[in-house]
């Protein structure tokens, strides 16, 4: 589904990617924990097309087609979702129009009409009560003012909405108390389909303990430099990132 | 530059007289002498800054001194029937208010006159007497001073004591000629004590030539009055729109003045509110969305004379091409007037690297125990929301609409009539779209 080869990215040219690999099959879950500045995030702005990040070598390809040749709004069109690790503040779009242009262009790349009023508030409903938000949050302006578990969570409801193919959650747990991450997990896990994929991008092993990887891999400086199972990620809350860090240097 | 007009006035005073009202004329060789003193203001004014007024003001244009009639019928050429925005309806052509009944505007209440300027002077001296000029002939301004000059009628509205109108009163401004032209209008607004009125202005023009409209409008607001100024512009980029707007406000008075530009070619508003009894509210906004060579300067003047008024001021710009904006807030606090909360805003988007934005807050606080704040930005579109947006699928140029759209919403916000707020959505949609790319007569009438 997605193969990523040699990828080297860099932003005000410098370079954060140095040759990342990764390949991403249907109904896998693939987990990517490393240090802080490791890369993690322009991983997924990369995959998502952040113009701010510029590829100087390397592919990556979704479903046999370049992403590189795509815009962002394609991309998405296409089946790709983050959830990002610090969401942004709209002031002044509402959660609601927000969603209706997303849902409806959606529609509009696969060639079907605008959703109808009453379906779209029908899934609306559906997708809030699957990831337990406010009602409140939906008739605010894009995360404006929302707390940081309520921008995570808002994150979800709007994955939920989009029924992406691969889904990349950057750091979701992040401000997520127990109780939200748990309800947040449980979405994701709803979500989930044989046909579709996730990465996650955590520093916990909680997470995983709810969203079990069928990967877990340790980027460091720009590359994965160790790939494993789930238990990989015990090994990684236990002893930290240094004894890898040895490892390469070796 | 002014020689022209000062030629004018000197052969024809006589005749501009004989056509305008005798309380009209009781100021007009002193305005001229102030305008003959001043001439039209240069960019050499601290005042006048930002806006370059020669080029527009060199042109040869006709005026209507004899007050012909120009054919027109308004409401053939803007037929309004937009459900929901249902008003009382007037039209001013050029400067001459036009005259037909309509039917429309059966309901009015007895007691409120709405009508000519001239006619309000023949069939009501004393108010005349009592309001005419009182604010603008006081102004060192040479805009002003000219129409003082060459005014000779406009367009009046006079709500008596505690009448409340039920729906708002409309005013379309429509400058029509065959050549190039310029009207000096002359309006005039009073609400005695506890009235209330909404006034929506609506400027357009109808011929391809180009127009001077040198307007002035004063406007009083008495004791625990409220007054609603709406102004819509939507004109041709061959128009000089140069307004003049002076409201005064009594004690424990609330006055909106929302001003939205949305096409234009150069325009000059000045606002200058005072406020001149104690509790007074206002809220003074505006928008300007303007694009290829448009150019608005909002010089907006709020005077806290008396102790215990709260105003808020708040105006936004969107600029594209090279399009050119300017705002000057002035905010002056008297030594007496304590407990004044008084507070300013204006942000500009600019759309490009040519577009340009000058903006100035001027304070001039007087008094100490007051609460006054002012801020200014000028900037670009977010690029992380306009990402983020595209993450979810929303292409690019709807992601920047939505922004933009988002980003001139609490202007729509202040506006207090309901039908209007959602007419105004969805003109500022168009224009950002790209589809009102040229007046074409009375948006909010079609
Ligand atoms: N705009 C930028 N300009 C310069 N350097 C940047 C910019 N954005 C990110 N970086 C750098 O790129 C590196 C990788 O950042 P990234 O956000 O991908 O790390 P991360 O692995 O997600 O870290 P964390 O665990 O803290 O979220 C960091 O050293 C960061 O400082
Ligand atoms: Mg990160």
């Amino acid at each position: 589904m997605l193969e990523i080869k040699n990828l080297h990215a860099s932003i005000n040219g410098k370079e954060i990617l140095k040759g990342l690999s990764l390949s991403v099959k249907p109904g896998e879950i693939h987990a990517i924990m490393g240090p802080n500045g490791s890369g993690k995030s322009t991983l997924s702005s990369v995959i998502t097309g952040n113009p701010a990040f510029e590829v100087t070598q390397g592919s990556i390809i979704f479903e046999g087609k370049d992403l590189q040749e795509m815009a962002p709004e394609k991309r998405a069109n296409e089946g790709i979702f983050l959830s990002f690790q610090y969401p942004v503040e709209i002031p002044g779009v509402s959660m609601v129009n927000f969603m209706r242009t997303a849902i409806n262009e959606q529609r509009k790349y696969r060639e079907l009409p605008p959703i109808s009023a009453t379906d779209f508030l029908r899934i609306m409903r559906e997708k809030k009560a699957l990831v337990e938000m406010d009602n409140k949050l939906t008739n605010r302006s894009v995360n404006e003012g929302f707390s940081g578990g309520e921008k995570k969570r808002n994150e979800i409801f709007q994955m939920a909405m989009l029924e992406p193919k691969l889904a990349i959650l950057d750091e979701t747990d992040s401000g997520l108390d127990i109780d939200a991450l748990r309800i947040v997990a449980h979405g994701v896990n709803k979500l989930k389909s044989p046909e579709n994929a996730t990465i996650v991008i955590t520093h916990y092993q909680r997470l995983l303990e709810y969203i079990i990887p069928d990967y877990v891999h340790v980027l460091h400086d720009g590359r994965i430099v160790k790939s494993g199972g789930k238990e990989l990620a015990l090994e990684l809350e236990a002893r930290g990132y240094d004894w890898i860090k040895q490892e390469v240097a070796v | 530059m002014e020689k022209q007009y000062i030629d004018l006035y000197k052969t024809h005073h006589s005749l501009i007289k004989q056509h305008a009202a005798p309380v009209m004329n009781e100021s007009r060789d002193a305005s001229f002498a102030l305008f003959e003193k001043l001439g039209f203001p240069t960019t050499k004014l601290e005042n006048y800054k930002y806006t370059d007024l020669k080029e527009a003001l060199s042109l040869d244009y006709g005026l209507n001194v004899r007050r012909l009639d120009f054919p027109v019928d308004p409401y053939q050429a803007f037929k309004c029937d937009v459900p929901g925005i249902q008003s009382y309806l007037y039209f001013v052509v050029n400067d001459a208010f036009y005259p037909e009944y309509n039917e429309q505007n059966a309901e009015l209440p007895k007691e409120v006159i709405v009508c000519s300027l001239k006619e309000a002077a023949e069939k009501y001296p004393d108010l005349m007497a009592k309001y005419y000029g009182r604010l603008s002939t006081q102004k060192q301004d040479g805009l002003v001073a000219f129409n003082g000059a060459f005014a000779q009628d406009g367009f009046f509205m006079y709500v008596p004591k505690n009448v409340q109108l039920d729906r708002p009163v409309q005013l379309v401004n429509i400058m029509r000629a065959d050549v190039d032209f310029m009207a000096n209008a002359h309006n005039l607004i009073i609400l005695e004590e506890g009235a209330k009125a909404q006034l929506l202005v609506c400027d357009h023009t109808v011929d391809d030539v180009r127009f001077v409209s040198n307007r002035v409008t004063e406007v009083f607001v008495a004791e625990n009055a409220t007054y609603e100024h709406y102004k819509l512009e939507n004109t041709h980029i061959k128009t000089t729109n140069l307004s003049t707007l002076l409201i005064e406000q009594q004690a424990s008075s609330n006055v909106l003045g929302n001003v939205i530009t949305l096409h234009n070619g150069l325009t000059r508003n000045s606002i200058e509110i005072a406020l001149n009894g104690e509790n007074c509210e206002t809220e003074l906004c505006g928008m300007v969305i303007a694009d290829k060579k448009q150019q608005v300067d909002n010089f907006t003047s709020v005077l806290h004379n008396m102790p215990n008024c709260h105003s808020n001021e708040l105006f936004k710009y969107v600029l594209d091409d090279v399009s050119k904006g300017a705002f000057t807030g002035r905010l002056y606090v008297a030594k007496d007037a304590q407990k004044t909360r008084a507070y300013q805003t204006n942000r500009n988007i600019l759309l490009n690297r040519t577009a340009k934005m000058r903006t100035k807050p001027q304070l001039e606080i007087y008094a100490d125990d007051v609460k006054c704040s002012h801020g200014a930005t000028i900037g670009q579109l977010d690029e992380q929301a306009m990402f983020y947006m595209r993450t979810r699928g929303i292409p690019y140029e709807e992601a920047r609409l939505l922004l933009m759209f988002a980003f001139t919403a609490d202007v729509i916000d202040n506006i207090r009539i309901p039908a209007l707020a959602d007419r105004m959505k969805m003109l500022v949609e168009k224009r950002l779209r790209g589809e009102l790319s040229k007046c074409e007569g009375c948006t909010i009438c079609q």
